[in-house]
């Protein structure tokens, strides 16, 4: 008998075992949550790698107090209906405690959520965090190891990180160390996609398309909430959107989009002619090198 | 970005050459003209062309790495691009080719299916061509691509190109890489020009041969399921215990992907190192239920009778002959900055299972570049050698070039935790 498995099954198989090296081999592992798609696939992985079981890992969500309630809502009802556990460690808190000291009032709060998230690894001593990071979504990330050695700051280091052959994975930590563990490492967005429509996954609402108040700024479709009002002199308009990626609100934008359905947003996916992030993903256009610098300074 | 079929098979390859042998400009080829490439990315490209000066788009710099390896100009660390056709996904491991970049090589040969080899047309072969071709030999690789690259260099010139080909049959022969069950290809081409790499371009009407992508898309990697045996590590088991769930109180199921092999309902199994026997009652992958599954498949797995499994054990079918062994003899690729210390103990990291090890004997170490076995008492980053080892703890080991999955292993420093080490089994003492 020959046989070959399609490329979702194969992807799939891949991420689940993952996950259960991950739980064979730490101690106390956490797998983030987001709401966000990338991270339901997660979800679902976990489901078809420990069920009937529970999780042997709590979920958490690094909330940066800038949410669209569609999202948060989502993810208390995706964690009531799996059963599991949910810890949500707060950029607020961390900014109540001084351990997170924005510039300017309205500054976007994405990358201080790596200072809530090494806080909550050392509160929760917690050995491993899965993530739903993907190598096609930015080049720095081209070169991450499926199991990234993160140091007691949280540091990657692109030349300190273990060589990862076969399907064997090292998570081996000492106490204070951590691995970021990332099982959808080979997936594209497409891939995804292709997950979510097979799986009939339910997501945030966000994602498909909707009409919402937005200003035009820069290139870029900027939604108009209570943390993003509009500048001086920039005209609201009313428009079908919908969002590629959810996060926080004040670097998150959505794209222009008629796609009500999964099949639709795979259509549109197929045919799209700009990188995820490159469209929607506000703070990594700053530099070339900017998610590198991110992830070397503790970001998942 | 422009594929929506859902039943595309993986095909993983990796690409071996220096930049100069134009690499990243061929993996920038297939990435743009398979229309992977979007426009942000597109632009940025354009912009950073004009900005080096240059008139027309530079395709390596899509495959441009990290801030640090562009201040140093090298790459420095593996590299996973994808693509997709409409037949199959593609996950590319891009590796620098330079000598002291043998451990990754390495690393992006061990998951690789195809390793496509890259050739300057005008320099011929090189002592990196033997190292990267003695490296997908000994990481078994059974498909080769010599990609005979800068052909608009040497004016598409059949001669020179069959001339190159001809060195590089006998060098094959030489290393026992021509065996049968590996496949090994020749193509001109010229990345820069887009020539036979997806369009076959129009000056080299003399090739009759495949361009580079048909060889992708009709490779036959079928896995000929007959001939290899049942191997399925146990990962993790499964007792929900604590269920409120009273019908799953009691039930227990084993976890884990299978490495080699088919698994059938009712197929009479033998755990190892237990040696206990049952039958297979249940396959599932989440909620759906399975008759059967295959190599590469994550399963979650059923037995008729209640026997003590853990992760660690093996799932073999009952008449198997395999069992349990405390020594073996490997080739390993040493990976560490740090060289070996042949009297310290080490991990060993085999399917889920770990050990530890001690080295009884160091055989050689082999010139990768010469192909010459060399006495040695301790080996440095990217040496590759022959070792004996001791284990402390029993392992399930098969030899590399029967099953790949329960013949690899690595070596993890007891202090330090870093992965140190690779290794290939080669006779079983």
């Amino acid at each position: 008998m020959n046989k070959k498995i399609s490329h979702l099954d194969w992807l799939e198989s891949e991420a689940i075992h993952i996950m259960r090296e991950v739980a064979g081999q730490c101690s106390n592992p956490v797998l983030l949550f987001s709401g966000g798609k990338d991270s339901l696939c997660l979800l679902r992985i976990a489901e078809k790698a420990f069920r009937p079981g529970r999780f042997p890992f709590p979920l958490m969500h690094i909330d940066t107090g800038h949410n669209y309630p569609e999202v948060i809502n989502f993810r208390d009802h995706k964690t009531k209906e799996l059963g599991e556990r949910l810890i949500v460690a707060s950029v607020e808190e961390s900014m109540a405690k001084g351990t997170v000291v924005l510039k300017s009032k309205d500054e976007p709060r994405n990358k201080y959520q790596s200072i809530t998230l090494l806080e909550a690894i050392e509160e929760h001593e917690f050995d491993c965090c899965i993530g739903g990071a993907r190598r096609d979504e930015e080049k720095a990330r081209a070169k991450e190891r499926i199991m990234s050695f993160r140091d007691e700051f949280g540091q990657w280091d692109p030349k300190n990180q273990r060589p990862e052959l076969w399907n064997l994975y090292n998570a081996k930590v000492h106490k204070g160390e951590n691995i970021r563990a990332f099982p959808i490492s080979n997936w594209t967005e497409m891939d995804v996609w292709q997950y979510i429509e097979r799986e009939k996954l339910e997501l945030p609402s966000i994602y498909f398309a909707h009409n919402r108040d937005i200003v035009k700024r820069s290139g870029a479709i900027v939604p108009i909430t209570e943390v993003t009002p509009p500048m001086p002199g920039e005209k609201i308009e009313n428009l079908t959107v919908r969002f590629r990626t959810v996060g926080d609100i004040t670097c998150t934008a959505p794209v222009l989009s008629e796609a009500d359905t999964i099949e639709k947003i795979i259509m549109e996916t197929a045919s799209t002619v700009i990188t995820e992030r490159g469209e929607t993903r506000l703070d990594d256009q700053v530099s070339d090198a900017s998610m590198e610098q991110r992830k070397k300074e503790g970001y998942f | 970005m422009n594929d929506t079929n859902k039943n595309n098979t993986v095909l993983r390859f990796m690409t071996c050459g220096s930049v100069d042998d134009g690499k990243s400009t061929l993996i920038g080829r297939l990435l743009f003209d398979t229309k992977t490439i979007l426009t942000d990315t597109l632009s940025h490209i354009e912009k950073t062309s004009k900005k080096r000066g240059m008139s027309a788009l530079d395709l390596s710099l899509i495959t441009d790495g990290l801030q640090a390896e562009r201040e140093q100009g090298i790459t420095i660390d593996v590299a996973y691009r994808y693509f997709s056709t409409g037949t199959r996904k593609y996950i590319i491991a891009d590796a620098p080719g330079h000598e002291q970049y043998t451990r990754n090589m390495v690393t992006a040969a061990s998951t690789a299916q195809l390793a496509i080899i890259l050739i300057d047309g005008r320099k011929g072969m090189l002592t990196q061509t033997k190292r990267h071709s003695y490296i997908a030999k000994l990481l078994g690789i059974k498909h080769i691509v010599v990609a005979v690259n800068k052909m608009d260099l040497i004016d598409y010139d059949e001669k020179k190109y069959q001339e190159i080909c001809d060195t590089y049959r006998s060098f094959a022969s030489a290393i026992e890489l021509n065996q049968p069950e590996v496949s090994i290809n020749f193509i001109p081409m010229s990345a820069l020009n887009g020539d036979m790499i997806v369009e076959r371009g129009n000056s080299m009407e003399w090739y009759k041969g495949p361009a580079l992508l048909d060889i992708l898309e009709t490779l036959d990697t079928l896995e000929n399921l007959n001939q290899s045996s049942l191997r399925l590590p146990i990962q993790y088991v499964c007792r929900p215990r604590e269920s409120e769930n009273k019908e799953l109180h009691d039930f227990r199921a084993f976890m884990g992907r299978i490495e080699s092999g088919l698994l059938r309902i009712n197929d009479k199994i033998r755990v190892l190192p237990s040696n206990h026997e049952s039958s297979i009652s249940e396959i599932r992958i989440g909620d759906k239920l399975l008759d059967e599954a295959t190599f590469e498949q994550s399963v979650t797995v059923s037995l008729h009778d209640e026997i003590d499994i853990s992760r660690g054990d093996m799932i073999i079918h009952k008449n198997d002959e395999l069992s349990a062994i405390k020594s073996f003899t490997a080739t390993i690729c040493w990976l560490s900055e740090t060289d070996l210390t042949p009297n310290r103990t080490y991990l060993i990291m085999h399917t889920s299972r770990t050990s530890k090890a001690k080295i009884a004997n160091i055989h050689n170490k082999i010139n990768i570049n010469t192909i010459e076995k060399e006495e040695t008492s301790s080996l440095k980053t990217n040496d590759i050698a022959n070792i004996s080892f001791k284990l402390a703890q029993p392992l399930i080991v098969d030899k590399y070039t029967n099953h790949k999955g329960t013949g690899a292993f690595i070596i993890v420093d007891e202090t330090t935790f870093h992965t140190v080490g690779a290794g290939m089994i080669n006779s079983i003492d």
